[in-house]
């Protein structure tokens, strides 16, 4: 029998919170939900983006598929597990990393954090050896293997935790805002790192972030959930279709001119010889670009990618 | 599996407080000026029974080596549990940092993990100190094989107990995360109350001690075995051989709350 790595039907988890009501001497309990009516399931060798506004419940659901939090009610399964009941041996098949949170060792040398887990995961010797190779190799680690965690650069040090997630070959990496903080260059390693990881041993993906570009970068399919719930399920483009996103040209003219006029793209702003034009985010910015180079005198471009707080905001206030 | 659960969950253990006393020898200035200090410390509690001593005959009819004996062993047993445990009074911070969550997603039993966590030996000073005073005392003891045998039950049994208050008062954190004051006035209270001769409190006090928070099995029982003497409070002589079945109760015990308290947390996320 088949089933879906991640399995998860009308999952709900409500939390009860106290609050102090003016004039009353006790605190009256209220039952908040975080996440209801959650329904959705990702084969092994996906790489899925789970995307939302903070406190849209996407931890919630994170905590429910690593065993952390029971489900209010619901089902959850993960490579066949229950998660909150097979926490531990669950532990042994997917891979963990919160982005702002170190496992490492502050003190010591990386190589000595991952000599505990190859003990803790009880991982064969020369599976190891192996894997260690391959990913302080893919990573560019070498250097830094034998430096206290505590003197590695924020890129390096996150390389350095995800190496400690994958050591023992977890059919699923979560990966909660792997890039905040990096800079651009430890961003794209770090997401062509990604890349080729699934590419090869067919790691399945969930990634929670802020940054759409690292799921235009990784992501065949994106889930957004607002609310609670999942508001949108597929593939990156269809969501900027289905939110009307917009990309923007930053055009900077030589002389001062009025509105841009060309096929495909409006003008927002003016702003002396600066000109912001958007155009729809799912088309190609190739045409609009030559189209403006063709009839103005352009000293600089850029564009800016919209921003996905935007997308989401616009999605739900329709589907509202 | 190779080995049996428990010999590797604290085979994991040992490994983990490993990497933690390198890390601490980092510094190795600091980790010695932290042992020295925690024992000098740890020696002015004793130094005060002493002028206590010099001013008085006895305490309660128990005379300084006889007090030794009864502080020696409570120290000794508390330092041994507070060494192995040290980090699981401050699972109220784990919860808080998220540090908690981390721990969950690891193959290894969550209890294993927070007790080895932050593994020091800040309380080798203290251990030190502790061991000085007991082995004076022993030198007044008239020993038989007996009273080794309950002397060394009596070391075993005792940090049981204070490992069992540990864990068990500290899973107050999972309902309040801020509630280690609480749980130090069970534990560390304990730990005081043991120092001096029970005798010195009324009767009521006692028989909370042995049924309650069962620190008169650390030491005031097998004790009075050791010394030879008779139960002031006429308690039943079988209880100067129960700190073994004390110690386990307590960590049975424990075990279960910790349970409770970790099912608690994962059904309410607090």
């Amino acid at each position: 029998m088949t089933y879906p790595l991640i399995d998860v039907h009308e999952l709900a988890r409500c939390f009860d919170v106290r609050r102090r009501v003016e004039g009353r001497r006790r605190r009256s309990r209220e039952s908040v939900v975080a996440v209801h009516d959650l329904t959705f399931s990702v084969e092994g060798g996906e790489m899925v983006g789970y995307i939302g506004p903070n406190g849209a419940g996407k931890s919630t659901t994170i905590k429910m598929l690593t065993g952390i939090l029971v489900p209010t009610s619901g089902r959850v399964r993960v490579a066949g597990l229950d998660p909150s009941r097979d926490r531990v041996e669950l532990a042994r098949r997917i891979g963990v990393v919160f982005g702002q949170r170190s496992t490492l060792w502050w003190d010591l040398p990386l190589r000595d954090s991952y000599d505990l887990l190859q003990k803790m995961y009880r991982i064969e010797p020369a599976r190891y050896r192996e894997n260690l190779d391959r990913f302080v190799d893919l990573l560019d680690l070498g250097a830094q293997l034998d430096t206290p965690v505590r003197q590695l650069s924020l890129g390096q040090r996150m390389r350095g935790d995800i190496t400690a997630a994958l050591l023992h070959d977890p059919e699923v990496l979560y990966l909660d805002e792997p890039t905040i903080g990096l800079d651009v260059v430890s961003k794209g390693r770090l997401r062509e790192f990604l890349r080729a990881l699934n590419a090869e041993r067919g790691t399945t993906l969930l990634l929670t972030t802020h940054d759409l570009q690292d799921i235009e970068a990784l992501c065949d399919r994106v889930i957004v959930i607002d609310h609670g719930t999942s508001v949108y399920d597929g593939s990156l483009a269809g969501l900027h279709a289905q939110g009307g996103s917009t990309r923007t040209l930053v055009v900077d003219l030589v002389d001062e001119a009025p509105a841009i006029e060309v096929p495909g793209a409006t003008v927002r702003r003016v702003e002396g010889p600066r000109q912001w034009l958007s155009f729809p985010a799912d088309a190609s910015a190739a045409p609009v670009v030559s189209a403006v180079a063709a009839a103005y005198d352009v000293a600089d471009l850029s564009i800016q990618e919209p921003d996905i707080e935007d997308v989401i905001r616009e999605l739900y206030s329709r589907g509202a | 599996m190779a080995s049996p659960q428990p010999a590797r969950h604290l085979r994991t253990y040992a490994q983990i407080a490993w990497l933690w006393i390198r890390a601490a020898w980092q510094y190795p200035t600091s980790f010695v000026l932290l042992a020295v200090g925690n024992g000098l410390i740890t020696g002015l509690d004793f130094v005060g029974l002493w002028i206590m001593f010099s001013h008085l005959e006895d305490l309660a009819g128990f005379a300084l080596h006889e007090v030794a004996l009864l502080y020696g062993s409570a120290s000794l047993a508390l330092a041994l549990a507070d060494t192995a445990i040290g980090s699981v009074e401050r699972i109220g911070t784990y919860i808080r940092t998220g540090r908690l969550d981390q721990m969950m997603t690891k193959p290894v039993p969550l209890l294993v993990q927070v007790c080895a966590d932050q593994f020091t030996l800040r309380r080798l000073g203290r251990l030190t100190q502790a061991a000085a005073v007991f082995g004076w005392a022993c030198t007044y003891v008239d020993w038989s094989p007996l009273r080794v045998l309950v002397a060394v039950s009596m070391l075993a049994s005792g940090a049981l107990v204070f490992f069992g208050l540990f864990v068990g008062f500290s899973c107050v954190q999972f309902w309040t995360t801020d509630a280690t004051e609480f749980a130090n006035a069970f534990t560390y209270g304990g730990a005081t109350v043991t120092q001096y001769p029970l005798s010195i409190f009324p009767r009521e006090v006692l028989v909370g001690l042995t049924f309650v928070v069962p620190v008169a099995f650390v030491n005031w029982y097998p004790c009075l075995f050791l010394l030879g003497r008779t139960d002031p409070f006429g308690m039943p002589e079988a209880f100067q051989f129960a700190s073994p079945l004390a110690g386990v109760l307590t960590m049975t015990a424990a075990l279960l709350v910790w349970r409770t308290g970790v099912r608690h947390y994962t059904s309410t996320g607090s």
